[in-house]
């Protein structure tokens, strides 16, 4: 048995760069040297990455059990556990929100009970610790692609960040950069992990994370918006811990991959820890009633956004529910939770259409659409998890790529706001660019996004979910609405001049390889496919037919098409380019007054035209129907509780 | 293959006479019902000569590129539709146009124009629905999203999904602007915003837009042709006098209704949609 | 099918008139006069138009308003005063604000009498208006296959 070495490295490197990044402190020299290293680290785990699926190849792309002698390693992972606990209950306590220490004792005391005195199975010895296969090492290559790209923009981002828009936050960026890269450690660890205790572990630590991020800047608001996302999301951990728990005196197993057998074989009373850890999922992945927390999570610095809260952590949950997918397929658990994502996916989209914060469109945007990634796994059937499979790896791209790039935009604009954007195209050509393919990915036929909703709904006709199909047509409706109203003020044409750029190479690097690894995947979908999601597919079903969705000539269409809707704009503009034409004023009733900006008003004066999209606040507004919609989820997953309850018992 | 390629030139070629004689037909029509004598036939083909040699005026010069894109993408979305490809993807297609023409309104920044865009992607939001589920009746109905097999059916659609007829009508009264649902750009001088999303168009611009519409519309009355045509050869006449009668009623309720606002129409064809397309399609969902 | 003037679109311009003329020229588009019919219709929107209709006089706040509709037709346009309001002034010539007719302002080719013009007239005036729209647009055509603008043409007039 092969171990592959580059797996603890992935995990353990990240950690020990985050301890340099902290003790580096915050001053111009220092700064030079901390981003050095961040380079270098960051390169270092891209490389990493490789490795693994170099190594994974060498051993044949097969599923391989890693690891399963390292005792030691669990009582490691337990003394994490605790220092977790013992920073959430100094925080909790020093800003007076003790209770949410409960959430983290709790838990923490359950897991260690468990270990040290828990039922112990007989192949405990033995037991996989690490499993390498098709969907971990997808993770994998997301996480260190993105992530490593997103701590390179980071390091510009961040200058950009203390020195115009937020000077007046104290710079902590040793701080923050260690929690970046601890995070990435986590992230891998969490992906790669079989064992139940330390998918745990590092479940915690992401969450944690999280909250230290969001709270970055100090602030009340922050603070306030960064208990929110920890006890959510610790609420989550509580549910996860006791599926385990539960699962392991039902089944005298701590092994992720036990646990969907045991499912598959035993219906009924295994899917109670499914379904506590479904729940724990629907928290990570912001899913309503709990999406509140990561629109809260928009104050923290852009980095951790697209890192955190849109391109990998909230995947994390995503990557629990399509590992649970095959036994949740066809169960009262996966209808609740697919009908949790659908209506999620609606609302959030709703709700999106409201806003005119780029940050918290961008936001509602990502909860919409892992509740659709939630719906895919919910169904759990092979063509809604090719769905899946493909929104969550066009998701992460372009949502990296947005986030960034509106960061960029908030640190040369001054703001963030999407009605601030108008003429973006000709103020901050370069961002404003990305910004369009970027937006255009999430939406436009025939882009990427496009294709995984396409093929979420039709697996959804197939599977005759009728809820879900009526869900995904009206979400995709509201979807195009605020995109485009967006893509329209970014092309409007302004008279202001164009913005002083003081967007810096490194995060201009990582947006445009961003940008050009949006457009090259849309075009490999149809390689994608073949090579890595079937094989994926297969690996996750046992009973694995041709689970393609779309045939493959479409997809080649698709790519066609694309080429074409590049193209044809392209021609007409060179084409047009050169015609002779009167530039005139625009209409305004005969009272511009010259420049296209302002009119004469009734007294004769010069009056600014402002021009403004619609938001729907009175219909669509969050305040409207956040609390609603809410209530509606909560119901169902209390329903769905109810049922396994009382079909267990 | 041969014949799909004929019926595609023959889209490309004849559409825009069809749609421009439908139009004619159309003002015709609308003028006598109004009591009045209307326009010659050949109207929309005068107007559309004389649009394209009048001088070339612009606002913003990206505006004709834009249109330009608007009208080829409506072109190839009608190709796909009778070339027999997939209808979803026509329809997905079909929304990209519509971005463009969103786009060519927008670039301007004048005011008039930006409210008709902003209307128009309302209208888009109102229809979208309705269009996608029209896709996934067929779907349930025949087993296939494309084309060429769905007129293979070896009786008429319509049999089986009255709802998403319905439904589909409905939304047809928003892509043809037609009152009460004209918000966007209206053919009537009698409206509060009348050219809407036109404003900045002139001449040439117009011309290409205008011819836009009639492939749109001799696309869309392919889609409703979807729902007659089936094996048997009569049903193309069938087929033709369920355009014309669809026509018809576009017409009679354009002349017979108010505009109204656009909180109300999208409110109207959601719940149109749902009600009539959700339910026929829980209907199919539970025959099959 | 050459003939541009079987669709001659008018933007309809109101100055300082007692709006008499402008429910005239709606009583055109009306069942009983149906201008239509010529293939009239009415744009609202100078970039669409070809003829442009003003009623009533010229007061100094209309003079910018109507040179920037005027601008804003492509070429080529014909403008109809109408009524004795958009003719010489009218009844308001003497008043403190009101400088005159429409051809203070634009160059106005068509002048339809009349408190208020009667619909037969404004129709009649917009039949001459659109044989003018025909003969400019050949002008126009001839100029577009010349290869030249409009100013250089007028230049050329200009300098004989």
């Amino acid at each position: 048995m092969s171990n592959l070495p580059i797996v603890p490295f992935l995990i353990v490197f990240p950690m020990i760069v985050a301890l340099f990044m902290l003790l580096i402190p915050v001053n111009e020299k220092a700064n030079r040297v901390r981003n050095t290293i961040a380079y270098f680290s960051a390169v270092l785990i891209m490389g990493g990455v490789a490795v693994l699926i170099f190594q994974w190849g060498m051993n044949g792309f097969r599923t391989m059990d890693l690891f399963k002698h390292t005792e030691t390693v669990d009582q490691l992972t337990l003394l994490g556990e605790v220092v977790l606990m013992i920073v959430v209950t100094f925080l909790a306590f020093k800003y007076q929100r003790a209770w949410i220490a409960i959430l983290s004792i709790v838990p923490t005391l359950a897991i260690g009970y468990l270990e040290l005195y828990g039922p112990k199975s007989k192949s405990i010895e033995a037991m996989t610790r690490v499993r390498v296969d098709h969907l971990s090492v997808l993770m994998c290559v997301i996480v260190g692609i993105i992530g490593s790209l997103i701590i390179i923009y980071a390091v510009g981002y961040m200058h950009g960040y203390h020195h115009y828009v937020h000077s007046w936050v104290e710079d902590r960026r040793n701080y923050f950069f260690m929690i970046l890269f601890l995070f990435l450690g986590a992230m891998f660890g969490f992906v790669l992990s079989d064992s139940l205790t330390w998918i745990q572990l590092f479940w915690e630590t992401t969450s944690v994370c999280s909250f230290l991020l969001i709270g970055y800047t100090r602030e009340e608001i922050a603070i306030q918006n960064s208990f929110r996302a920890l006890w959510m999301n610790l609420l989550g951990g509580c549910a996860l811990t006791a599926g385990i728990i539960y699962f392991d005196y039902l089944a005298k197993s701590l092994s992720f991959r036990d646990l969907v057998d045991y499912a598959l074989l035993h219906r009924g009373s295994a899917m109670i820890p499914v379904a506590l850890i479904a729940f724990a999922a629907l928290t990570k992945a912001a899913q309503l009633p709990f999406s509140t927390w990561l629109l809260g999570a928009m104050v923290a610095p852009t980095p951790s956004s697209a890192l955190l809260h849109s391109a990998t952590m909230v995947k994390a949950g995503i990557y629990v529910l399509f590992r649970l997918a095959p036994a949740m397929s066809g169960t009262t658990t996966g209808m609740m939770i697919s009908f949790a994502g659908g209506f999620t996916f609606l609302a959030a989209s709703f709700m999106a259409i409201a806003q005119s914060d780029g940050k918290k469109v961008l936001a509602m945007s990502t909860i919409s659409n892992l509740g659709l990634m939630v719906a895919c796994a919910g169904v759990g059937t092979p063509e809604t998890i090719w769905a899946g499979v493909f929104l969550m790896i066009f998701h992460a791209v372009s949502k990296s790529l947005l986030f960034q790039d509106v960061g960029a935009t908030e640190n040369s604009l001054g703001t963030r706001d999407v009605e601030e954007m108008h003429g973006l195209l000709y103020r901050l050509p370069m961002l404003a660019i990305c910004m369009f393919i970027g937006i255009a990915g999430m939406f436009l036929a025939p882009f990427g996004m496009l294709i995984s909703k396409w093929s979420a709904l039709r697996a959804a006709v197939d599977e005759n979910n009728i809820i879900l199909v009526l869900m995904v047509v009206f979400g995709s409706a509201t979807t195009s609405f605020y995109w485009t109203k967006w893509l329209g003020k970014i092309i409007a044409s302004t008279n202001e001049g164009p913005v002083r750029d003081i967007t810096k190479l490194n995060e201009k690097i990582s947006i445009l390889i961003h940008t050009v690894m949006m457009i090259a995947l849309c075009v490999l979908v149809p390689v994608l496919t073949t090579s890595y999601v079937q094989p994926l597919l297969a690996e996750m079903f046992t009973s694995s037919k041709n689970a393609q969705v779309l045939p493959t000539s479409i997809l080649y269409i698709l790519v066609l098409l694309i080429v074409f809707v590049f193209l044809a704009p392209a021609i007409a503009y060179v084409f047009s380019k050169n015609m002779k034409a009167n530039q005139k004023l625009a209409y305004m009733s005969g009272i511009n007054t010259g420049k296209n900006d302002a009119f004469t008003d009734s007294f004769g004066e010069e009056k600014k035209l402002q021009l403004s999209n619609f938001y729907f606040k009175d219909v669509f507004g969050q305040r409207k129907i956040m609390l609603p919609c809410q209530l509606v989820t909560f119901t169902v997953i209390v329903v769905m509780f109810c049922v396994i309850l009382g079909g267990a018992l | 293959m041969v014949e799909r390629i004929i019926l595609i030139l023959c889209y490309i070629l004849l559409a825009p006479f069809l749609g421009g004689i439908l139009e004619g037909f159309d003002r015709k029509i609308s003028a006598r019902m109004q009591g009045r004598i209307g326009p010659p036939i050949r109207q929309p083909f005068y107007d559309l000569i004389k649009l394209f040699k009048k001088q070339y005026i612009v606002v913003n010069h990206s505006v004709h590129f834009l249109l330009l894109s608007y009208s080829a993408l409506m072109i190839l979305t009608g190709s796909m539709f009778f070339g027999g490809a997939d209808l979803l993807l026509c329809f997905f297609v079909l929304s990209t146009a519509a971005t463009f023409l969103y786009f060519a309104a927008v670039i301007t920044n004048s005011p008039y124009s930006t409210i008709g865009a902003q209307r128009e992607l309302v209208q888009m939001m109102s229809y979208e629905p309705a269009v996608l589920l029209t896709a996934v009746g067929f779907y349930l109905a025949t087993g296939s999203f494309n084309v060429a097999d769905i007129i293979q059916s070896d009786y008429s659609l319509i049999v089986k999904m009255p709802g998403f007829f319905v439904a589909f009508v409905f939304i047809m009264t928003i892509k043809m602007r037609k009152s009460p649902f004209d918000t966007a750009a209206s053919h009537h001088p009698h409206q509060e915003l009348v050219k809407g999303i036109t404003t900045e168009m002139g001449g040439k611009n117009l011309g290409i837009f205008n011819v836009t519409e009639w492939y749109e519309n001799v696309f869309l009355f392919g889609v409703v042709a979807l729902f007659i045509l089936n094996k048997n050869p009569w049903s193309y006449l069938a087929c033709a006098l369920v355009i014309l009668f669809v026509y018809f009623i576009e017409i009679l309720i354009d002349n017979s209704c108010a505009r109204v606002k656009y909180h109300l129409m999208l409110k109207m064809t959601w719940m149109v949609t749902l009600f009539s397309a959700g339910v026929n399609l829980l209907i199919l969902m539970l025959i099959r | 099918m050459a003939n541009v003037k079987k669709s001659p679109w008018l933007i309809h311009y109101d100055g300082s008139s007692c709006n008499g003329c402008d429910i005239e020229v709606l009583a055109c588009m009306t069942p009983v006069y149906d201008a239509e019919r010529l293939g009239v219709e009415n744009t609202g929107d100078p970039m669409q138009a070809d003829i442009l209709l003003i009623t009533g006089g010229i007061n100094s706040q209309a003079v910018p308003v109507v040179k920037q509709i005027y601008d804003q037709m492509p070429r080529p346009k014909v403008v109809v005063a109408v009524g004795v309001c958009a003719c010489t002034g009218g009844i308001f010539k003497e008043c403190y604000n009101v400088l005159g007719g429409a051809d203070v302002v634009v160059p106005v080719d068509i002048y339809v009498p009349g408190c208020a013009a009667r619909p037969q007239s404004i129709i009649d005036g917009i039949i001459q208006a659109r044989d003018l729209f025909q003969k400019r647009s050949k002008e126009h055509d001839a100029l577009v296959k010349a290869g030249k603008t409009y100013d250089e043409y007028k230049e050329e007039e200009a300098n004989g």
